[in-house]
């Protein structure tokens, strides 16, 4: 077979891992190289996630109407209330705007949409072009929040201005905005907000759950099932618990340096990292005792009926090995002892943005001879795949394809999945639906596994 | 009850932008890469946006513009882009179109496209390069799409002898679409050349190895021979004359054009196998006659359950056109002709086919959104919704089924695989039709009828 290459100026974003000799850190926090058909999108879609589930906000595109186009209700980020997160709304800039500006669309667009959706708040997305074409959009959200009296609130998210991290930091920018207008009366001392956790099918109920069975009060999550009101007051509480780094480090650093609140990062992927998440969190509040034995409580019963039913699928699955491929590093860790916990080993560990630390630790983690890369695209990723003969990928709607082409199973791990992965549940789910994928019988077809072409 | 709302912003469009049209298209030629000459967000966010309706990889290059490049210009990172995508994929051509940010600054592809040809002029390989101008303030993702079969016949047919060949521009149908059309055309026994072919390249089997551009798709060389048909056949009544590539050939080198709408239904299929009979001056083979009997069959069997039907037909221009002349034909009454499009001749084109719309009372309407639709929803009170996944929130809000069809198809398996034309895509529509005016029935019954 053909061999397939690593593009020049990319070679130093990937690494096999070979404790034998001394090996420079991994390249990363790099733009994409152009024509690199790189797996990441752009600063408004790092923007656009992190602010996505905040459903009694509208969120106004402004721009062409494509942004608006393919991020309409594309997540699984679920609310319990309101939904106007799951509404699409654009300016749909069109060439005469474009020449002559488009403050006036974008006022108009505001106070109509305002008037007749009654939101908690707007979000006003630029895109690219907003970028080039200088709308005074500061102005604008000033005049409307004026005029309607909710926060009006623009999210410097043009396309080209950085890569997927520049985007979440704007919309973290923009949330420090909201963050501190709340009352934080009647906030408990033993107090947490959620930071980076998204809500997909409902995995921040199972989390906020276990936190308020230990008897500690979630003041926001952010943004999961996201609330304007929420957001406000989350300056009252104790401690920030980060689960996806990636996104929401920058904001729990702004938050402890404003407001004094200090932060810890947590997973709540695996038995093991979940168990941590609830652990990590009692031992800030020494003086309640308490709250670590009810932690302890917790994953005692939840494990004593998890772990019998994961055998079944350490069976079938012990020996087999994976690859990942997902947005931030930080979930790797734990993808990496999750699958480890169903005899999985990992051949390849990569993300779209993983820094320098992330990296680090994913090599001192990893297996001699896996593979690690930051940034990666088809060509890589398929190469890799064949090469460690990886019988899964973990990734997203755009690696799904790679994998169901070389006949191998495919977990969706990103944004758009129905089925929560988090919590103690959540490691059943991923393992059942690793254990569906890898061990159906429909590879038995696929030409790499005796199937005929 | 009010059904007014915001009609400034655009709510759950019913369109997409320019650059997704483009790719598509491009990908229907063989070993081609698409590349798009803007941020990398507009090729990531397209390729996930038809990864979810074709299930099939596809790679979409991006010259990944930065703050420097916005001010100074996207010639650098455009040619390195096309180098590394030569070198990375190997491609017979690359596919550019550019995105509203490359189109506002102002770069001048074509030029920057010959630098690059000069530049790497002894590097191999060198691709053919293609360059379709897909601003996404203007129009939608179908005149992406024009633009980007438009400019490969414009690059790529050369003036030759002409010779018996016919040129097939089938707009954007489906795959299944597609192998229908080859094997028509095949079964008439004449050389086609049709583009774009993605039948295989959107719709493809298993890889026993990497392929880095999956087989299929329409040769350049191919392409090439566009000139030297002795007809050119365009599926579409609503294509601009600057995007029509049938058009082009037509004015450029003599090639006859025939426009066609979108043969839907039995008269449109009619015409379009007419007119393959007379340019060829072949018969239309047996199985044909027998697909139409049986499907003027079937109309019989299922005429009661659909006439009178009230339905909202929404999606590209073209596809409301062609639906709008077969439901007719069947006795349905689509209440609502919508798009997303803006073709400005919507109306007229309906009404050559249906001169009866005012007096049918059929409202027809360019440029809306979802929430326009669903306003209209309200009032006309339709049986049932035909379009693309996107009307399942209107649809699930007021308790309107909703029959899929077209792209995307996001909610439900086998969208690719979906016929929509000819006799055979007619057949599969009137079944699907008829089986949801059935199942409607049946669930409304408290009787439990196991005949329906």
């Amino acid at each position: 077979m053909e061999q397939i290459g690593i593009l020049e100026g990319r070679e130093r974003q990937v690494l096999e891992k070979n404790s034998g000799v001394a090996q420079a850190d991994i390249a990363c926090d790099t733009s994409s190289l152009s024509g690199s058909v790189s797996q990441r999108a752009c600063v408004f879609c790092g923007s656009r996630v992190v602010l996505y589930p905040v459903a009694d906000a509208i969120h106004l595109v402004h721009g062409p109407i494509g942004c608006a186009a393919y991020t309409w209700d594309i997540r699984g980020a679920v609310s319990s209330g309101p939904e106007l997160h799951r509404l699409s709304f654009s300016t749909d800039l069109q060439e005469m705007d474009v020449i002559y500006g488009g403050e006036k669309k974008l006022y108009k667009s505001l106070i109509e949409l305002i008037e007749q959706y009654k939101p908690k708040a707007a979000f006003i997305y630029s895109t690219c072009i907003v970028g080039l074409i200088g709308d005074d959009i500061e102005a604008v959200c000033k005049k409307v929040a004026r005029e309607t009296g909710i926060p009006v609130l623009p999210v410097h998210s043009e396309g080209f201005k950085g890569t997927k991290k520049d985007g979440y930091k704007a919309a973290c920018h923009t949330l420090m905005k909201l963050i501190g207008t709340g009352s934080t009366e009647d906030i408990s001392k033993y107090s947490i907000n959620i930071l980076g956790e998204f809500n997909l099918a409902g995995e921040a109920w199972i989390i906020r759950q276990y936190y308020e069975k230990m008897g500690i009060e979630v003041v926001a999550t952010l943004t999961g099932d996201g609330r304007i009101d929420a957001v406000r007051r989350a300056h009252g509480a104790t401690l920030n618990v980060v689960q996806c780094s990636g996104s929401m480090t920058w904001l729990a650093k702004e938050m402890e340096e404003k407001y004094g609140i200090p932060y810890i990062r947590v997973s709540y992927f695996g038995i093991e990292d979940m168990s941590k998440s609830l652990y990590d969190v009692a031992v800030k509040f020494p003086d309640r005792p308490d709250i670590m034995e009810a932690a302890k409580q917790i994953v005692s019963e939840e494990v004593k009926t998890l772990y019998p039913s994961l055998q079944k699928f350490k069976k079938a699955l012990t020996g087999k090995k994976a690859a990942i491929y997902v947005g931030g590093a930080f979930k790797t860790f734990s993808l990496i002892k999750a699958l480890r916990s169903i005899g999985m080993s990992v051949v390849l560990a990569g993300s779209q943005t993983g820094n320098q630390d992330d990296y680090a630790r994913l090599k001192e983690m990893c297996d001699e001879g896996t593979v690690i890369v930051d940034d990666s695209n088809p060509v890589e990723l398929s190469k890799f795949i064949l090469e460690k003969g990886a019988d899964l990928l973990i990734g997203g709607v755009k690696e799904r394809p790679i994998a169901f082409k070389l006949g191998i199973g495919f977990c969706d791990h990103n944004h758009e999945r129905k089925i929560p992965l988090a919590g103690f549940i959540g490691m059943y789910n991923f393992a059942l639906e690793v254990y569906q994928s890898v061990m159906s019988p429909v590879w038995q077809f696929a030409p790499r596994k005796g199937g005929t072409l | 009850m009010k059904h007014e709302h915001a009609k400034t912003a655009t709510q759950n469009a019913c369109k997409l932008c320019n650059p997704l049209g483009a790719c598509l298209a491009f990908r229907g030629i063989e070993n081609c890469v698409p590349f798009l000459h803007g941020s990398q967000g507009c090729a990531t966010y397209i390729r996930r946006y038809l990864i979810s309706h074709y299930k099939e990889p596809i790679d979409i290059a991006s010259s990944n513009f930065h703050e420097e490049t916005a001010v100074f210009g996207g010639s650098h990172n455009l040619k390195i882009g096309l180098k590394n995508v030569s070198d990375q994929y190997k491609p017979d051509v690359i596919g550019v179109a550019t995105t509203c940010l490359s189109e506002t600054i102002g770069d001048d592809v074509p030029m920057i496209l010959r630098e690059y040809k000069k530049e790497f002029k002894n590097g191999s390989p060198m691709p053919i390069l293609i360059h379709a101008s897909t601003p996404s303030y203007q129009g939608s993702h179908i005149d992406g799409f024009h633009a980007a079969v438009h400019a490969s016949v414009k690059a790529l047919a050369e003036k030759m002898p002409q010779q018996r060949l016919i040129n097939l521009f089938p707009n954007m149908v489906s795959p299944a679409d597609m192998r229908y059309l080859k094997e028509i055309l095949e079964d008439f026994g004449v050389p086609y050349m049709m583009l774009p072919d993605y039948s295989q390249t959107m719709d493809g089997g298993p890889w026993g190895e990497y392929h880095r551009i999956p087989p299929g798709g329409t040769p350049a060389s191919a392409i090439a021979t566009a000139a030297s048909a002795t007809a050119s056949i365009e599926f579409g009544s609503t294509i601009e004359a600057s995007k029509s590539a049938a058009g082009y050939l037509d004015m450029m080198f003599g090639v006859p054009a025939w426009h066609l709408p979108l043969p839907i239904g039995i008269k449109g299929s009619d015409k379009f196998f007419s007119l393959l009979e007379t340019l060829t001056g072949e018969n239309r083979a047996e199985k044909y006659e027998d697909e139409r009997r049986r499907l003027v069959d079937a109309y019989a069997d299922g005429h009661k359950y659909v006439f009178d039907k009230r339905v909202i037909i929404y999606g590209e221009e073209d596809l409301v056109i062609g639906m709008t002349a077969f439901l007719r034909e069947i006795g349905m009454v689509p209440v609502l002709c919508a798009s997303g499009g803006k073709s400005g001749v919507l109306k007229k084109r309906i009404e050559e086919l249906v001169p009866d719309v005012d007096e049918l009372g059929i409202k027809v309407r360019e440029g809306v959104d979802f929430v326009d639709i669903e306003d209209e929803a309200k009032i006309l009170q339709p049986d049932f919704l035909i379009g693309n996944s996107k009307g399942y929130t209107m649809s699930r809000k007021n308790s309107i089924p909703l029959l899929r069809l077209g792209f995307p198809i996001h909610d439900r398996f086998g969208g690719q695989r979906m016929h929509h034309l000819g006799y055979r895509g007619t057949q599969e529509l009137f079944d699907r039709i008829v089986n949801t005016v059935i199942e409607q029935r049946q669930n409304a019954s408290s009787i439990g009828y196991t005949y329906m």
